[in-house]
């Protein structure tokens, strides 16, 4: 069972519900054999971590494979430079140069160098870390390294990682990277159900409104929860009541929980109406995955 | 001319509304462009009127020709993205998937696979309610290259700033610190960080002054919600202070600021007292910083 938690808009509280959900979860499952995997790929900006310690299981340094040039068996055909699509080799007369960054890692150039001049080799992204906070609960973060500019390869990696390391008796939430493009729709792949988190205002209406596109176009089941609820006006409501998407959650807008927030605490435990809250949320995804509670 | 990129970490620190303030303040002064393609918000408040729309193609996507295919699977075979897929009897390239290399179409020993050029979104020159020019895109719906479209915005916004002799490009970015944040600080003169005093807003800055310090551009920082955390502000201002990074100001919390989008008001628009005091000597400074 995996669900996503993704918005739009940035700042609307994707990791305030990723993690309270986890830890109320775990207690939930506490004195079973269920388990909850609570995992940040937002790898660009991951901040699910400031709020749950625990005691560090293992990290990873994380590569994908990138051509690197040879100049010994090079012939300087400049096949490689014609065939990249993304301009990530240049050939520069004397020289072969590439450029990491732009590199989608496709093989082509590896491939069909006719001398086999352009080995794939592999190049470093980022790090991944995992921990365990109690028999009930882990957590696992992709963060990436500052000058990497892209954070689908280890979205991936870290999804892939999560298929094949994490079977039925766990329960998976993602907090997904903010945005409508690549990266949020790499996250949501494997999810059973993925929860929009908006907030009533106009910025958060328009951006739910792109998500929900996207969703669309991905055809992935999915659900919206309103934070900050009490704020700005009743626009998103409306919208979802009429387009009958369901609303399984609304947080409310309370200074108490953004003081909490500010210091990296968890909100379950100290206010009462955010707990019964995020016990709906987790009622209405059992009803829309056809999960037991 | 010069460029002055807002952005921050972490989204939803108040980068667009900070951004509309400078941007109501400085319409004489400035081309205003919005590169956060993914979400852009900055249209809902300045009103802005399309004089011009254009596609925007960016990159490519193959597309199998049925007839003539051997069925020989070299395609399928060399895809690293899987996107190709054996349907009915005949192979089909998911443009989801699909990123566009071309490693199929060079495989391909019939020639029947061709590459299109792919639609990644929309692209914008609008009037803005202050009668300036605003700059906007919409990426495709799940479309790639959002730092490519960034470039385009970026640029377009650089080349109508020149041409009509204007002071400023002023930059809303996207969050995070990938590409799209990259691309939107290419041209960068100043950078104006948004942060909340916040674990994830001190996390937040701390990676995207990280990127700002590589790329070596001049910077200063805005503490939004100051009053929010007052331990966690002071902890800002001491990591400004021991990379020498200028304060530009503190703005405390206040709900105004979202009634404010509300009404599809700017918050120099909406509040006449101290929030608007505040934003315009943040302005002022910001002008000030980027011609020393």
């Amino acid at each position: 069972m995996q669900i996503a938690i993704a918005s739009g808009k940035g700042g609307t509280g994707k990791t305030t519900l990723a993690v309270n959900l986890a830890v109320l979860l775990s207690e939930m499952f506490a004195g079973t054999d269920r388990k909850v995997l609570l995992a940040d790929t937002d790898v660009e900006e991951p901040n699910s971590g400031l709020f749950i310690r625990g005691k560090l299981i293992d990290e990873e340094i994380k590569y994908r494979l990138v051509p690197e040039w040879k100049e010994d068996k090079c012939t300087l055909c400049k096949r490689c430079a014609n065939i990249c699509e993304y301009n990530a080799l240049a050939f520069l007369g004397i020289s072969v140069m590439i450029f990491p960054e732009l590199c989608h890692s496709c093989y082509a150039c590896s491939d069909l160098c006719p001398e086999d001049a352009l080995p794939m080799v592999p190049h470093r992204m980022g790090i991944t870390k995992r921990y365990h906070l109690n028999d009930n609960l882990q957590f696992m973060e992709s963060r990436i390294d500052i000058g990497v500019e892209q954070a689908t390869p280890l979205i991936e990696q870290t999804r892939k990682f999560i298929k094949e390391n994490y079977d039925d008796t766990w329960f998976t939430i993602l907090d997904a990277p903010p945005g409508t493009s690549c990266p949020v729709m790499e996250a949501v792949k494997d999810a059973d159900l993925v929860v929009l988190i908006t907030e009533p205002t106009p910025f958060g209406f328009h951006d739910l409104k792109l998500a929900i596109d996207t969703m669309e176009e991905l055809k992935k089941k999915y659900a919206v929860v309103i934070n900050k609820y009490g704020i700005g006006n009743d626009d998103v409501l409306n919208y979802c009541h009429d387009k009958r998407i369901p609303v399984i959650g609304k947080i409310p807008h309370l200074m108490e929980a953004a003081r909490l927030y500010s210091k990296g605490k968890i909100m379950i435990d100290e206010i009462p109406e955010i707990r019964s809250e995020m016990e709906k949320i987790y009622k209405g995804i059992c009803q829309l995955t056809e999960v037991k509670a | 001319m010069k460029e002055i990129v807002v952005l921050s970490g972490k989204g939803g620190a108040g980068k667009t509304s900070i951004t509309a303030g400078f941007a109501a303040l400085g319409a004489k002064q400035l081309v205003l462009a919005d590169c956060d393609v993914d979400a852009a918000d900055m249209h809902l408040l300045t009103a802005p009127e399309i004089l011009r729309e254009e596609d925007f193609y960016s990159g490519k996507t193959a597309r199998v020709i049925t007839e003539g295919c051997v069925h020989c699977f070299k395609c399928m075979e060399v895809c690293h993205f899987d996107a190709v897929l054996h349907k009915g009897g005949e192979f089909v390239i998911d443009p989801m998937e699909c990123e566009g290399c071309g490693y199929c179409y060079h495989i391909c020993p019939t020639h029947t696979i061709e590459m299109l050029p792919r639609l990644a979104g929309k692209f914008y020159v609008s009037k803005t309610r202050f009668d300036n020019t605003l700059v906007h895109a919409r990426l495709g719906i799940a479309a790639d290259n959002s730092g490519k479209l960034v470039t385009k915005v970026r640029e377009e916004a650089k080349k109508i700033a020149e041409s009509q002799q204007m002071d400023y490009v002023l930059i809303d970015a996207s969050p995070g610190i990938g590409c799209p944040v990259v691309a939107s600080l290419t041209g960068a003169n100043f950078v104006v960080m948004v942060t909340e005093p916040t674990v994830s807003g001190m996390h937040d800055l701390s990676r995207v002054y990280e990127l700002i310090e590589k790329l070596h551009l001049k910077s200063g920082c805005v503490i939004n919600k100051a009053d929010l955390n007052k331990k966690k502000a002071e902890e800002i201002k001491k990591f400004l202070q021991a990379k020498n990074i200028r304060l530009l100001c503190e703005i405390p919390y206040n709900i105004k600021f979202t009634e404010a989008i509300s009404l599809g008001k700017t918050i120099v628009e909406y509040d006449k007292g101290m929030l608007k005091d505040k934003i315009v000597s943040t302005w002022e400074k910001v002008k000030e910083l980027i011609s020393e």
